[in-house]
């Protein structure tokens, strides 16, 4: 018997949800045999689980706060990838992005949140997507991969940010007595706390409203405007944009500091939603900008998908931490998310191709008739 | 004289470059057949936890613990990559988000730690680890003493390791035949080569590689282990196999200078000489970016460059 894989000619629009749902259940049972190989129960397992992260009192409310830094950097990622531009750098300009709004809110502290908000949003845009630039001037003037120089950005923002605090006396190090000692950022000042919207049970931290409202911004651009068709043509074939006389360099640029100004929103976003500190361990610890690019994957680019895809990840994330230590084991939503991860990006080929299986000897007899 | 400065900095920079070392002869090995993995620092870690699990339980005497957990670093190591393998070789996952995946199954909030956390590792010191060579008694000989004899022997493998990949990839027919898998897929594939094999078995090997790389740290540098041990290892190799321009001896020279990068700020520390430390833990990834850009400019490419269809999937009929 010969397996062929075979491209399909017309996509059923049935697989794409289809596929997805298939590939949780996958994933969900090589996960459980993981647990029973170890000696954990995985239905218990599963329930903390799933409870943790969506059930629980209050449980919606932190999977949002965890959801809201995944859909800006999946937001970040989604609309570089769009146009073929791969930018891993999301982590740096994310933390790009929260050494910006620090700043400011340390900066304006006195004035009404209104404007300290503002202007956090506005620094951690700027400076999330000065630092996309790099990478976006060297692929667009000198044809430098991006992928690997925005990934080795991320250590260097990593680096910088840790100078700031544990290795300097800086502007966002915090400087009274016990700062000295412990270094660690200066508190943000009560004005740049961001709100959460009371909606029945559930507080909506006001960066995932913002995150939202990116995405619309993110779809009206690729499916509305001229410029994002534009990209979607570069990216796609850079020939046909060139002979159609598309300014490519530009566009490339742009998109780049648009994906870096989107995660360094999500930057400022923890800093006015989640940390009210500039916190490097933290920030490093959580990996979003990684785990955006997968976010943005599984959501195949369409950035209200991404905003859903982050929600379901930030639970698990959520669980995670809710978990910890209590016996329940480490590492755990980490295998998780990789094993939904692989089923959802083996999936993917069942959508695009259509697998074959026939006996030799077959194809040839079909060819006669 | 063996304490001095110099000689106690290049020592160290070449016992930390080792895992580098590996890493990224692994890496220069996918990369060279086209496969771009991402997942090295996972890989590391789960070939870092499975020695260190091995050297806590299996064997009673010292050579044969060790030995056996060199084994399974490797095999643990390659195992990893066999998932990717899978996806991006077979099922024409995209390459960049697989490898991502991979490091976040994989790494230190995953599988890694998971293992760790249910064998209780980081509780335990190390039962065996490797220890100074002291090769032919000569590790008191003044400066090259320390430098070159008294490493571990794992500093001597990864010596072999990169005249073996040097000369597999410029000197046999099967390195030959790699390369040309790397660089056109669709001409090795008319040459009668079979793309995917060549793809899994370099993916593979790569894979085997970064396992050992991950055993340096949690059997010879700090025998313990830790959720993420190796601390972005796996990332400087990634940079290392662009910095080494895809040529295993240049690889050999990156490594040491990276590694040495990175145990200065440590070494300096030691001698009560202060300097911000990320000055010198930014330089590889900045000279990473550097060596990108010059290798970027065509003329350069052609000479220098990465395999051409690096990153890409092999589809026969859509060539």
């Amino acid at each position: 018997m010969t397996i062929r894989i075979e491209k399909r000619l017309a996509e059923r629009r049935s697989l794409l949800v289809i596929v997805p749902l298939v590939s949780l259940v996958v994933a969900h049972l090589a996960i459980a045999i993981l647990l029973v190989a170890t000696g954990h129960a995985p239905v218990t397992t599963f329930r903390k689980l799933f409870d943790a992260a969506y059930f629980a009192d209050g449980a919606l409310t932190t999977t949002l706060v965890s959801a809201t830094p995944l859909a800006f950097t999946g937001l970040a990622a989604a609309v570089a990838f769009r146009m073929r531009l791969f930018n891993i750098g999301g982590e740096g300009q994310l933390y790009f992005g929260a050494i910006g709004s620090a700043g400011v809110a340390i900066a304006l502290g006195g004035q009404s949140t209104v404007v300290v908000i503002a202007a956090m949003i506005a620094a951690g845009a700027a400076l999330g997507a000065a630092w996309g630039a790099i990478p976006g001037l060297l692929r667009a003037f000198l044809h430098t991969n991006e992928i690997i120089t925005s990934l080795m950005l991320n250590y260097v923002a990593a680096l910088v940010i840790n100078y700031l605090i544990f290795d300097s006396q800086s502007y966002w190090r915090d400087d009274s007595a016990t700062g000295q000692l412990f270094p660690q950022g200066k508190p943000l000042p009560e004005s740049a706390t961001w709100p959460t919207l009371g909606l029945g049970p559930i507080d909506v931290p006001f960066g995932f409203v913002v995150a939202l409202v990116v995405a619309v911004v993110a779809w009206l651009l690729y499916s509305r405007t001229r410029f994002g068709f534009e990209a979607q043509v570069i990216g796609d074939s850079p020939r046909a944009a060139r002979y159609a006389g598309m300014r490519t360099r530009r566009k490339i640029l742009a998109i780049m500091c648009l994906s870096g100004a989107i995660a360094g929103i999500g930057g400022a976003s923890q800093n006015g939603d989640f940390r009210h500190v500039l916190d490097p361990r933290g920030l490093q610890q959580a990996g979003y900008g990684y785990a955006g690019i997968v976010v943005a994957a599984l959501a195949r680019y369409n950035p209200f998908a991404v905003v859903l895809v982050a929600f379901l990840l930030g639970g698990l994330q959520n669980a995670g931490y809710a978990l910890q230590g209590a016996d329940f084991p480490s590492g755990l939503v980490g295998v998780m998310q990789g094993l939904v991860l692989f089923a959802m990006l083996g999936g993917e080929l069942l959508v695009r191709y259509r697998i074959r299986f026939s006996r030799p000897g077959q194809g040839t007899k079909v060819a006669q008739a | 004289m063996n304490s001095s400065l110099g000689v106690v900095i290049v020592a160290s920079a070449v016992a930390y470059g080792t895992p580098l070392l590996f890493a990224a002869l692994g890496e220069l090995l996918a990369e060279r057949s086209g496969v771009l993995n991402l997942g090295v620092e996972g890989m590391m870690l789960v070939g870092a936890v499975m020695g260190f699990l091995c050297v806590q339980h299996v064997g009673g005497n010292q050579a044969i613990s060790l030995v056996t957990a060199v084994l399974v670093a490797m095999a643990a190591g390659a195992a990893s990559a066999a998932i990717l393998a899978f996806l991006v070789i077979t099922l024409r996952a995209n390459q960049i988000v697989t490898g991502l995946a991979l490091t976040i199954f994989a790494g230190a909030a995953g599988l890694s730690s998971y293992i760790g956390n249910d064998f209780s590792l980081p509780d335990d010191p190390a039962r065996f680890s490797f220890g100074p060579a002291n090769l032919f008694g000569l590790e008191d000989l003044p400066v090259v003493g320390p430098i070159v004899f008294g490493q571990n022997v794992l500093v001597y493998l990864s010596w072999l390791c990169v005249i073996a990949v040097g000369l597999y990839l410029s000197r046999t027919r099967p390195g030959l035949e790699v390369r040309a898998v790397g660089e056109s897929p669709s001409t090795a594939d008319a040459m009668g080569i079979s793309v995917t094999r060549y793809r899994y078995v370099h993916t593979l090997a790569g894979g085997a590689f970064a396992g050992l790389g991950g055993a340096c740290f949690s059997l010879a540098l700090t025998p313990q282990w830790v959720d993420g041990l190796t601390a972005g290892a796996g990332w400087i190799a990634i940079a290392l196999v662009i910095f080494a321009f895809w040529r295993a001896d240049l690889c050999l020279v990156g490594a040491y200078v990276f590694g040495g990068l990175s145990a200065l700020p440590l070494t300096l520390q030691a001698r009560g000489v202060t300097i911000a430390p990320q000055v010198f833990q930014a330089l590889p990834y900045v000279m990473t970016i550097v060596v990108l850009v010059l290798v970027s400019t065509a003329g350069a490419k052609r000479r220098l460059g990465a395999p051409a269809s690096l990153g890409e999937p092999y589809v026969r009929e859509e060539r």
